[in-house]
């Protein structure tokens, strides 16, 4: 072995210059790998943490408990306890007898409230707790002339004092809130008065006006989300399994199914903006239905999620062998026997996985939901379906895009909150289809 | 077959339940984001207290509210177009040729627009013609019209600081813009001189030429994004609705306008120049159709709601001193006489 021969002598311990530089290819190719994974990785972080510092203290709120006398001269004049004398007692009525209530009890507590107007005292309270003591003697008029004690929400701006949003230095600038309320606000949580709990109704409450940003909740546009769901499950997956299953086992392959086939991809594609045109043309204005329905929105949705079930029903469809559909019908099933005894079971993970993901995508759509009339303000709540199909309602991506137009910084808390609510339900739906994929998919 | 028939039945029983669900209600009401805030604290007191159930309130800015006021008669079209500016010809005759002929206008009360920058920043005392000079394409400089040449709010007028100009106003689709540019800009480029100036050269609209070397941001989103916006630039002003400031003086510190600080007081008095009054428009062909749009209306404009101690005054509604005669005319259902 000359000296020559040994310099060229290469193993794998001892690699040459070529097999050097393939080597460190692939190590920068891993990194790069890595790195794009790192860079999305922090990208989610950031945003997920902004959103949970901006949005959870929209689950926890401030209540104040207030022992109300119910008196009869005030809620019912003409002392004949029937609610239909009693409703003209408005709200404003009310409120001001839950002020004299409250400014009685501080009193009695001890605290000192001379240099706060008796008007601001009451501007502690929501404008929400009026409607709220209203409804509940309308509903019981045998309340009135009693005295009970009731929890109300807190003002929103007392609301942010506690969750660290409202200073005592930003309330001396504030025309809504004084410092002197806040001591105030603080006396009260020292005595028991005032308490923070967990917000149920940001869940089940409906949307509020500007004036009791504290009040709002995200019930009616769940529950608008939930209908449109339903809809769009109760058509999109028929409609879709139906379609792909006559293209893909039936259909004789000619130049129709390939235009379809091709046109059916490229809706899947269109911006979701057109669907909403769509749905205006066809289903208000040619079809009559109303105005901000979950029904119409439904509809449009359904339009919008159809191709994507297509495509993976289709996907689904043709990943099982052959050879299945061969020895179902060597042993003398029909066609027909032979795909739903035994493709379209053996098809049904993929397909339910392509459905939810689907259906996950509808459930974050605003834009087609924008002309139908659906971002709107929706205080009632649609009635049990079908009926309730053709109420009012709004969605959840709509609230949290209303709430950032709204003026009052308390609503910014209550759009990030909206927001872990929504990816709370996107999270729930894929982690449903990862696990219907893993646990029922079969290989071949 | 079985399943054949109770598919057929379940079918029917949507279709029976569902007959009869297309009378609508509940009063639908879309237009100017502007006027939104107020239009839902009405519905939300109007739902409370009333028999019938909230009215829907949506938004879409005021042409869009006119337009689809003006897409005829019946239960799937709106009943009542919130406003920010007033109705125009084109849109009567859109409404006309739609069967929608009678149409009741209705001003609830005026809004400020205000012109405010942070906190921290230093403190304005703005004439329209400081605006006209800070913003306008062309300026008067030693009787000649030049191409803008004002960097900082001190070129414009020594007793302000060396702070760079920069300025968010409304997008040209916000009916604020058009305020904007009538009540500030033109007029400051009257009072700048500037008007005579233009006519001799020739120029009809080069008042109303903003500068685009990026000193003027046109903001299409809303006030929140203004204000966002300010928290990221710190020396930039932006022009805010009244209310918006009201609820955010905590962040804002509010420039004065020819002397007068803007507040709902100043404004009714007249004293503070940039306002403007606000509408909603009602179709006369739904009224004792739809039911409670005649109550919604009435309520809208009493004195519980828009008199100058109600809710909407609290949120920044300058409440119109001429409640009164409104009230009639809404309880008397008197369609608006043709645009004069």
């Amino acid at each position: 072995m000359t000296n020559d021969a040994k310099a060229t002598f290469t193993s794998i311990k001892n690699p040459d210059a070529r097999t050097k530089k393939r080597n460190a290819a692939e190590k920068r190719f891993r990194a790069y790998g890595l790195l794009a994974v790192a860079v999305s990785v922090v990208a989610l972080l950031f945003l997920l943490s902004s959103i949970w510092t901006k949005g959870s203290g929209a689950f926890y709120q401030t209540y104040l408990t207030v022992s109300v006398t119910m008196s009869a001269e005030k809620l019912d004049p003409k002392g004949n306890r029937d609610p239909d004398e009693m409703k003209k007692v408005t709200t404003i009525g009310y409120s001001k007898l839950i002020a004299q209530n409250l400014i009685d009890q501080l009193a009695a507590n001890g605290i000192d409230t001379s240099n706060v107007s008796d008007k601001n005292i009451a501007k502690l309270l929501s404008s929400e707790s009026a409607a709220t003591l209203r409804n509940q003697v309308l509903a019981d008029p045998k309340l009135v002339g009693q005295t009970q004690i009731f929890t109300f929400l807190a003002s929103g701006r007392i609301d942010g004092y506690f969750k660290g949003r409202v200073t005592m230095e930003s309330a001396a600038l504030d025309n809504n809130i004084s410092p002197a309320q806040l001591v105030i606000a603080d006396e009260m949580k020292n005595i028991g008065i005032l308490s923070i709990k967990f917000n149920w109704k940001f869940l089940s409450a409906p949307d509020a006006s500007e004036l009791r940003p504290e009040a709002a909740g995200l019930g009616v546009a769940i529950l608008g989300s939930a209908y449109m769901m339903l809809v769009v499950l109760g058509l999109a997956l028929p409609l879709g399994v139906a379609a792909s299953i006559y293209l893909e086992e039936f259909a004789t392959k000619n130049r129709w199914t390939d235009v379809i086939e091709v046109n059916v991809s490229n809706l899947a594609a269109v911006p979701s903006i057109v669907f909403g045109i769509l749905g205006l043309a066809i289903f208000i204005n040619i079809g009559g239905l109303p105005q901000s329905a979950s029904i119409v929105g439904g509809l449009v949705l359904t339009l919008m999620t159809l191709p994507t079930v297509i495509i993976s029903t289709r996907a689904s469809l043709q990943a099982v062998p052959p050879s299945i559909r061969d020895g179902a019908l060597a042993v003398g099933a029909s066609k027909m026997q032979s795909v739903f005894h035994h493709v379209l079971p053996l098809a049904m993970p993929g397909i339910m996985t392509g459905t939810i993901i689907g259906v996950a995508r509808a459930l974050g759509e605003t834009a087609p939901l924008l002309l139908i009339g659906m971002v709107a303000f929706v205080r009632d709540f649609p009635a049990s379906p079908p009926s309730g199909f053709f109420d009012p309602a709004t969605a959840l991506p709509v609230q949290v895009y209303q709430w950032t137009q709204r003026a009052d910084p308390a609503f910014t808390e209550r759009a990030s909150g909206a927001i872990i609510v929504l990816l709370g339900f996107l999270l729930v739906l894929n982690s449903v289809a990862i696990f219907l994929r893993s646990r029922f998919e079969r290989r071949w | 077959m079985t399943f054949f028939k109770l598919s057929v039945s379940a079918l029917a029983t949507v279709a029976v339940s569902t007959s009869g669900v297309f009378a609508r209600d509940n009063v639908h009401s879309a237009g100017s984001s502007t006027v939104k805030p107020y239009a839902e604290i009405v519905a939300e007191a109007f739902g409370e207290n009333f028999d019938f159930p909230t009215p829907v309130v949506e938004g879409g800015g005021s042409g869009g509210g006119r337009k689809k006021l003006c897409e005829g008669v019946g239960e799937n079209t709106i009943d009542v177009a919130n406003s920010s500016s007033r109705i125009k010809q084109s849109d009567i005759d859109t409404c006309a040729a739609n069967g929608v002929t009678e149409i009741m206008e209705v001003r609830i009360g005026y809004d400020g627009i205000v012109f405010a920058s942070d906190i921290n920043g230093p403190q304005f005392a703005f004439t329209p013609a400081d605006w006209f000079n800070a913003l306008a394409a062309e300026v008067l400089k030693d009787g000649t019209l030049v191409a803008n040449p004002n960097k900082s709010w001190s070129d414009v007028n020594p007793v302000f600081p060396a702070q760079d100009i920069i300025a968010y106003i409304p997008g040209t689709k916000h009916g604020t813009r058009e305020v904007f540019d009538v009540k500030v800009i033109e007029a400051g480029c009257k009072d700048a001189g500037a008007e005579e100036a233009f006519k001799a050269a020739g120029k009809d609209d080069g008042c109303m030429t903003l500068r685009t070397d990026g000193a003027s941001v046109d903001i299409d989103g809303d006030y929140t994004e203004t204000l966002s916006r300010i928290d990221a630039n710190r020396n930039a002003i932006g022009v805010f609705g009244l209310s918006f400031y009201q609820n955010n003086t905590d962040k804002l510190n509010v420039a004065t306008m020819s002397g007068i600080v803007p507040s709902t007081e100043t404004i009714a008095s007249g004293k503070y120049p940039v306002s403007r009054p606000l509408y909603f428009y009602v179709k006369n062909a739904h009224l004792g159709v739809i039911p409670g749009l005649q109550e919604y209306i009435d309520f809208f404009v009493s004195d519980d709601m828009a008199g100058p101690n109600g809710p909407l005054a609290a949120y920044g509604l300058v409440s119109d001193p001429e409640l009164a005669a409104t009230q009639a005319m809404v309880a008397a259902g008197t369609p608006m006489a043709p645009l004069n």
